[in-house]
């Protein structure tokens, strides 16, 4: 993790086809009035962060949330890619998607990043990146990167013409619909042959 | 007392505020044109937390044509947003609005989880002055304000000063002024914020665990304006310093 330790972790909306689907006309209707121009970006602060292998606590007022799995883009420099590593990003099921999403997604522990960077000649390329995600050993949900509105080389560049990425820094490529939910018992796996499994069990929060 | 961090010679010092000026870690005395200013805090081992408030303001949420939130409006932001005193912040070509936003910021002291409201004050390691520069023209209704409006590489300028929160009486009572080119345009005080300090400190932890050198910045009263390429802009707090930036077009 040592590179993990130093950087912004970023996460990307409405970077599948399936949300803009999921929402359809409704993206032209109060409160959004248009479908996102810019990359619609959030930030999972260094709280979040639960190792591979980590327990991921659930506060007793939540009983089931949500798992995003995807992969990150870890930055060498502001234009160059380190490489790629799994992600288990957690949120409380919210439907508005207007304010942005810091009590649904700042919990502590809710964010599983795995343990294993490999640059793009040993990851492959993230266009046709497939990652399976398993609670308690069956599968949930298949994620195709194919489905991406922008490619994580577009992602980088639309990000960047806003702001500037550092060594260190995160950037997720999005997640797709049909986000498997999950209780207080399972247990998360995210895989891809290149980069790994990453597994998060989830338990109650020590009052 | 105040601190400063600052860069003399290429060198990162700590600095504290005597007789208006820098008094350097080494014992040199400089004034604070003869410094390159940085945020004043100290290095975290993991990146910092920083959350802003919007709309917390009552007149300033009436302002924007909004009805005053009925919990905190928060996002958040990367460092590299942050900037310091006395330096550049970019107003992008083309743009019809980009203003600034003078903010109390608290940076956290102790490590605070579940904090009740009546301790809240025990976590604070001191206050300092945050411009939360916005560009309204990127402004989309998704995570709103999306991080196009408030992520922008150094468009958050923070200091000069750090205050040692036990020199601040009651946070909850100072005025608040921004000048452009010298002439008042925004002004305010503390004691109008919605959602007050201990009552920030309480929400947020109770559901995120908040760390030694994050940051709340505590939103913005009435009176945004455009602010154009050359235009110095000084937000000011009482008791806490005068932030000093100047819009640059590149």
């Amino acid at each position: 993790m040592s590179l993990v330790k130093r950087g912004t972790v970023y996460g990307t909306l409405m970077n599948f086809r399936g949300e803009l689907e999921a929402l359809g006309d409704r993206m032209n209707e109060p409160p959004y009035q248009a479908p996102p121009k810019a990359p619609v970006l959030y930030i999972k602060p260094a709280n979040t962060w639960t190792e591979n292998g980590g327990a991921i606590p659930l506060p007793a007022h939540v009983p089931e949330v949500e798992v995003g799995a995807t992969v990150a883009m870890v930055m060498k420099s502001a234009r160059e890619i380190a490489g790629f590593v799994l992600m288990n990003d957690v949120s409380i099921p919210h439907e508005s998607l207007f304010r942005p999403p810091v009590k649904f997604k700042c919990l502590d522990g809710f964010l599983g990043i795995g343990d294993r960077i490999r640059a793009r000649n040993e990851a492959g390329d993230p266009a046709v990146f497939k990652l399976e995600v398993r609670v308690n050993g069956e599968l949930k949900q298949t994620v195709r990167f194919s489905q991406l509105l922008r490619s994580a080389d577009q992602l980088l560049a639309d990000v960047s013409e806003f702001m500037t990425l550092g060594e260190g820094d995160m950037l997720m490529l999005g997640c797709d619909v049909g986000r498997p939910r999950v209780r207080v018992g399972d247990r998360v796996q995210v895989s891809m042959p290149a980069l790994g499994t990453l597994t998060n069990s989830f338990v109650a929060e020590a009052a | 007392m105040k601190h400063a961090r600052v860069m003399v010679n290429g060198m990162v010092l700590n600095a504290t505020e005597t007789d208006g000026q820098v008094l350097l870690e080494d014992g040199r005395r400089l004034w604070q044109d003869q410094v390159t200013w940085l945020p004043p805090l100290a290095p975290v081992d993991r990146p910092r937390t920083i959350l802003a408030l919007g709309l917390n303001y009552a007149d300033h949420a009436r302002e924007l044509a909004f009805k005053a939130p009925e919990e905190p409006l928060v996002f958040l932001k990367g460092e590299r947003s942050l900037n310091g005193h006395r330096e550049q912040t970019v107003r992008p070509p083309g743009v019809q609005f980009m203003h600034y936003e003078c903010e109390l910021a608290v940076v956290m002291g102790r490590k605070a989880k579940k904090v009740k409201r009546d301790d809240a004050h025990d976590f604070i390691a001191g206050y300092t002055v945050a411009n939360d520069y916005a560009i309204r023209d990127y402004l989309e209704n998704w995570y709103r304000p999306n991080l196009r409006v408030k992520n922008r590489d150094g468009a958050t300028p923070l200091g000069p000063w750090l205050v040692d929160a036990k020199d601040i009486a009651n946070p909850m009572d100072l005025a608040l002024r921004t000048t452009v080119n010298g002439k008042v345009t925004q002004e305010g005080n503390t004691k109008d914020m919605i959602f007050d300090v201990p009552f920030l400190i309480a929400y947020f932890s109770s559901f995120m665990t908040l760390n030694p050198g994050d940051l709340i910045l505590t939103g913005t009263p009435d009176g945004v304006v455009d602010c154009q390429p050359g235009d110095v802009v000084v937000t000011e707090i009482e008791g806490i310093g005068a932030l000093m930036n100047t819009i640059s077009s590149s």
